[in-house]
Order: C-alpha cells, then sequence, then structure tokens
C-alpha cells in the first residue's frame, strides 16, 4: 500500500491514542490548526481537547510539561514544531529529560516522545533549516532517531512510545507529502538498528533521514557506471549501531558518510571516527563525508541547492573516493 | 507593597507547635552538620545551605498532604526533611554514598524520593517549573486529586520558565502552587537589582491568578496561607502563587565573600530568626515548656548524629554500575 509520510505519522498518533489511554498530544498548533505539517490533522476531533492539547508558544514549558506527565504516569507525545524551536526547550531536554532517570538514582523514569520536524530544502532560510539532531544524539539518556521511510514514520512513533525512556523523533521536512510502500510486517520496528537499504559491493554509503532518497538515487546513478554502492540508513543516531557499519565496511572497504548537518562537529565526524576505531585496517581509503556547507542556509534555491547535500555531489564524492589509492612506498 | 500574610491569631495548638519547632530545629542542626562535614571534606561539590529559611520549607510542606506532589531546587534539603524524608539517606546522599536517596549520584542539588513523591532537587534555576505543571497534568488527565508545590526562588522569577509555566498551568487550570522563596537575592544580585516589579506576589495579576505575599519568617503564617491555597485548588481552582520572603543567613553555597550585601542587613533579618521567633511564640503561648523545648534539642541532634553515622556506614556505588540507569533496563 503506498501512502505519504505525513499519512504514515498521522496513522501512527492515531494508533498511539486509541490504544493507550495514558498517551496524549501536546505542542503548537496540534489541535485546532492540524499541526503545522498536518500530521495531527483530524485528531483533536477524534480524541477531544484533553488529549490533543494545543499549547503557547511556550516550548521550554510544554516540553518540561511533557517530562513532568511523564513523570506523573501519562505517556506523553510532544511535537516540537522544528528543531530551530527546540531551541528555546534545550534545558528541559537536556538537562531535565535525559538526566533525571540516572540522576535520581534509578527512581524514575522519563517515557516521553518528542517528535520535531527537522533540515532544509524547502526556501525557509537560516533559521528554519537546521538539522541539530547531531547535537541531540551527543546526549546520553535519550533515544534520537530519524524515520527516513514510510514504514518508519509509521511504526516508529509505537516503538519509541514502548521505549520508557525520552525518545526523539526527528522528521525530515521535505518528506511530508513523500509517498512510498508501506511495509506492514515489518511492525513492530526497533529503535536500535540500521537498515541496508540498497546492498552493494563497492563503497558504502550511510545516510539517514532526509538525505536518504538522495543517497539513493546517487547509488542508482554509480550503479550505471558499474559501481554497486551498499545504502545503510542509520534509522537511529543514538545507540549508533556500529556493527551493521562495520559490517558492511568490512565487505566493501570504502565508505561516504552523507549528513545535511554542518560538517564541523557533525553526526557524520562520530560515524568517521567510529569507523577509524573500530574498522581502519578494513579500510582502502579515508573515510569520504558529504555534508552542508559551512554557512547559514541560504533563501535562494540556487545557493541553498548548492549549501546541501545533493545527489550529484554525492555521486562525485563516491567517484574521487574510489580513485584514491594507498601510495606506493618510494 | 501587597500586605503581607500574617499567620491568624489563635490559639496554638501544643501538638502542632512542637511538630514545626522540632523539624525546623532537625533543618537547621542537619545543614549545620553538613556545613561541618563539608569542611571537613566529607561533602563536595555545591552545597546550598537554607539556614534562616526554614519556615518557607516547614509551614508550605505541613500544608500539604502526602499525596501531593512536590518538586524543588538545589536548596532542598529542609523541604526533603519537612516532607518526612529520613534524615539518614538525605545526608548519605550528601556525601555520595550509595545508601543516599538517589544512591549517591545527585548529591545535595538532587535529592529524589518518589515514594514521598519528592520529585528533585532541579539545579537549573527555573527548571523545575514546567515539570511541575507536567505532574499537575498527569493528575488531571488521571483523576487523581492531588495538587503540585513547586519551589523556587526569587532568581526564578527572572527566567523566562517562570512565566510560561505560570501561563501554562493558569490557562489550563491546573493545581500548581507555585511557591516562590524570595530571599531578596538571586545568587549575589539583590531583588531590586533584577526585578522591575520587586513585589513577585504581582507576577500573579497577569497570568490572573490569585498571589499572595507570606511572611516567610512566620512558620505558621506560611503553614495558613499554603493549607488555605491548596484547599481552593483541590475544589477544582487554577494555581496559585505564593510569596514567601525569607532571608538565607548564609553563602549563597558554601563560602561567597558577601560584598553583595551588608553585616548589618544579614544582622538585621538574623532578628526575625524563623526559629527564635516560633520559640519564644510558643513558650508565651504556653505551647511549649523549656523542658519540652530541651527535650526536643536532644532528640533532634540525635537524629542528625544518626544520619551521620548512617551516612558513614554507606558504601560508595562500584564503578561497575557507572553506566547503571542512564536508560531503563529492559526488565524493570
Amino acid at each position: 500500500m503506498k501512502i505519504t509520510y505525513r499519512e504514515a505519522i498521522r496513522a501512527a498518533l492515531r494508533e498511539a491514542l486509541a490504544g493507550d489511554e495514558r498517551v496524549f498530544l501536546l505542542g503548537e498548533d496540534v489541535g485546532c490548526y492540524g499541526g503545522a505539517y498536518a500530521a495531527s490533522h483530524g485528531l483533536l476531533e477524534e480524541f477531544g481537547p484533553e488529549r490533543v492539547r494545543d499549547t503557547p508558544l511556550s516550548e521550554s514549558a510544554f516540553v518540561g510539561a511533557g517530562v513532568g506527565a511523564a513523570l506523573g504516569a501519562m505517556r506523553p507525545i510532544v511535537e516540537v514544531m522544528t528543531v530551530n524551536f527546540s531551541l528555546l526547550a534545550l534545558d528541559q531536554i537536556v538537562n531535565n529529560a535525559a538526566t533525571i532517570r540516572h540522576m535520581s538514582g534509578g527512581q524514575c523514569s522519563v517515557p516521553l516522545v518528542v517528535r520535531m520536524a527537522t533540515g532544509a530544502g524547502r526556501q525557509v532560510a537560516a533559521q528554519h533549516s537546521h538539522s541539530l539532531e547531531g547535537w541531540f544524539a551527543h546526549i546520553p539518556g535519550i533515544t534520537v532517531a530519524a524515520p527516513a521511510t514510510v514504514t518508519d514514520a509509521r511504526y516508529m512513533l509505537s516503538a519509541g512510545l514502548h521505549n520508557p525512556d525520552p525518545v526523539f523523533l526527528f522528521e525530515h521536512a521535505t518528506l511530508y507529502s513523500e509517498e512510498g510502500e508501506l511495509d506492514e510486517k515489518a511492525a513492530p520496528v526497533d529503535l536500535a538498528r540500521a537498515a541496508v537499504r540498497r546492498p552493494g559491493r563497492d563503497i558504502t554509503l550511510i545516510t539517514y533521514g532526509g538525505s536518504l532518497g538522495k543517497t539513493l538515487k546517487a547509488a542508482e546513478t554509480l550503479a550505471g557506471e558499474g559501481i554497486e554502492a551498499e545504502v545503510i540508513d542509520l534509522r537511529v543516531l543514538r545507540p549508533l549501531d556500529e556493527a551493521a557499519l562495520l559490517a558492511s565496511v568490512a565487505r566493501t572497504h570504502r565508505a561516504v558518510v552523507i549528513d545535511e548537518a554542518w560538517r564541523t562537529g557533525s553526526f557524520a565526524a562520530e560515524v568517521s571516527a567510529r569507523l577509524m576505531e573500530k574498522a581502519f585496517f578494513d579500510l582502502d581509503a579515508p573515510v569520504g563525508r558529504v555534508c552542508s556547507a559551512e554557512v547559514p542556509i541560504p533563501y535562494p534555491k540556487h545557493l541553498e541547492d548548492a549549501a546541501l547535500p545533493q545527489t550529484p555531489t554525492i555521486v562525485a564524492a563516491v567517484q574521487e573516493l574510489l580513485k584514491r589509492k594507498p601510495e606506493s612506498p618510494s | 507593597m501587597t500586605a503581607v500574610s500574617a499567620a491568624p491569631a489563635m490559639e496554638l495548638d501544643r501538638e502542632l507547635a512542637q511538630l514545626l519547632l522540632r523539624t525546623m530545629l532537625l533543618v537547621r542542626r542537619f545543614e549545620e552538620k553538613a556545613a561541618e562535614l563539608y569542611s571537613e571534606g566529607r561533602i563536595r561539590g555545591f552545597l546550598h545551605l537554607a539556614i534562616g529559611e526554614e519556615a518557607t520549607a516547614v509551614g508550605a510542606i505541613r500544608g500539604l498532604t502526602p499525596e501531593d506532589n512536590i518538586v524543588s531546587t538545589y536548596r532542598e534539603h529542609g523541604h526533603a526533611l519537612a516532607r518526612g524524608i529520613a534524615p539518614g539517606p538525605i545526608m548519605a546522599e550528601l556525601c555520595g554514598k550509595a545508601n543516599g536517596v538517589s544512591r549517591g549520584r545527585g548529591g545535595s542539588m538532587h535529592l529524589f524520593e518518589v515514594g514521598h513523591r519528592f520529585f528533585g532537587g532541579f539545579a537549573i534555576v527555573a527548571a523545575g517549573l514546567p515539570v511541575a505543571v507536567g505532574l499537575a497534568l498527569a493528575d488531571r488527565l488521571r483523576g487523581r486529586k492531588a495538587i503540585t508545590a513547586c519551589f523556587f526562588g526569587d532568581g526564578a522569577v527572572a527566567e523566562g520558565e517562570f512565566h510560561e509555566s505560570l501561563n501554562l498551568a493558569a490557562l489550563w487550570k491546573l493545581p500548581v502552587l507555585f511557591l516562590c522563596e524570595n530571599n531578596y537575592y538571586a545568587m549575589g544580585t539583590a531583588l531590586a537589582r533584577h526585578q522591575s516589579q520587586t513585589d513577585i506576589s504581582r507576577k500573579a495579576d497577569g497570568y490572573g491568578i490569585p498571589g499572595v505575599a507570606v511572611d516567610g519568617m512566620d512558620v505558621l503564617a506560611v503553614e495558613a496561607a499554603t493549607r488555605s491555597a491548596a484547599a481552593a485548588m483541590r475544589e477544582g481552582g487554577g494555581p496559585r502563587l505564593l510569596e514567601l520572603r525569607t532571608y538565607r543567613f548564609r553563602a549563597h553555597s558554601m563560602y561567597d565573600p558577601e560584598l553583595y550585601r551588608s553585616k548589618e542587613e544579614v544582622a538585621a533579618w538574623k532578628q526575625r530568626d524563623p526559629i527564635s521567633l516560633f520559640r519564644q511564640r510558643a513558650l508565651a503561648a504556653g505551647a511549649l515548656t523549656e523542658a519540652e523545648l530541651a527535650s526536643l534539642e536532644g532528640e533532634v541532634q540525635a537524629e542528625v548524629d544518626r544520619a551521620v553515622a548512617f551516612a558513614e556506614a554507606g558504601e560508595l556505588e562500584p564503578v561497575a554500575d557507572l553506566l547503571k540507569d542512564v536508560h531503563t533496563p529492559p526488565t524493570s
């Protein structure tokens, strides 16, 4: 069955609300407006204002209220409209949600799910185009996932609600209207493992979220040139499925990481470092990275396109990497 | 300035008087002992004492029921003791021992005791307020009749989280009792140097909720104000703000040069020491005799000594457990 990413999320939200009376949704414009990306459209009418709660523009208060409600034995789903606004709630996320279990000596868990849109590509300029999920992945105590397919969009929410600790789901803003084949047999999905989205023997392309589509297209182009690229969708940034990466690189001996965040201090840097630490002797070339240019994301389309990883830049990075050979000893 | 609410004139109940005095003494002696242990290096890190502020903790918590939730700050030993959490595990927590309330993980600033519905120990100023709103929301959704009491200081009033939380609680008519322990300093910045409106109780006006200023050095006034606010909230009323005007006699944390306030000011406030005031009142009202007072002092001292012994007997958590409880184990 083909559905859109938006429909997948809406179905997941509806299922969660219908299946567990402890679940409720809160966030900016999730109710009357139907969600900034229309993910919760119709849910207010179906479940009422107690369980689909529009909040003021108070990111810190409503994310913190999610933390408190989770401590109070509820199962809140908080929608932070976009990762850009989550910066106003970082205190609650980093200082509270992530620490409470460990800091209380294991007395209380925070079973909270926070969803937010992330990423660039819609000409919404520098303040609405961040890809900061890598920052969140830095923090112990939380799980960070990025559904890249309609199947993950449909089932990761349920996995998050079954996780007793805070789970952050990053939904790339360009994906909501994308249509895909829903694999109903995939449910329930885990929040632990990466997925091979295209097998290949020559090089491993590691990506997640909004860059998966571009990377799969790059692999297709490369296949036309006789290069078989394996595409790995990380799915989950924390905990990182290192074993999947190592297994792939052990076969292909080369890797490029594609990450829409800026290169400096990026999640791509973490993946690259893990491969250096654990797969150094499997590698025939340095790990490559395709990241965004180190610039606030500009509004005009030609500049935004130039700033972000694109299929041709991924193809070029792979071609370049395959040319590299260890220098012969002189 | 808003009229400060004083305790209603009434006969002083002997039992209540002795309980309040005993609890305030316990908080004072406990913290004096903690300061000693700090000087000896047995407690490390930050240690924020509330000496001088005992009436706010003891009075307010006496006005709550065991079903109510409490969210507190990093100056929370008094709140935890007043809640009835055993002094031993609190002292052990301060010492970083595995028999501490939070297994020694949090130390002085992060006391948690879920059994007493004591949900932390939040050490980022104002960060507990949104959590309190969420606890109250959970109670509303679950049909629990409890209220959530949330302590914070005057410094928190300058934070966005204070305003966001009052607005949200008022908007949703949630039973959060916002308890501002105004000790007139945000660390070293005087109230008049950080607030354009120094009458904190009036901040409630902006959210359409009742705000009352209370003499925070008068334990009976605090108890009465809390009880009355809690009763109104239990009847379905929305949140309320109590500004408890008090004073910290000692440094912000263990040592500071106190460049920000005069010795005369501190001395003047010490004339209103909440324990001395209440002791005199109880003696004058015949709710307590000198002999009973001496006996209370002895009991409290013994309790503090037992708490120290409990902490000293505690083990350190094995390093092998370092990563335990970063996440909830799958079985639980």
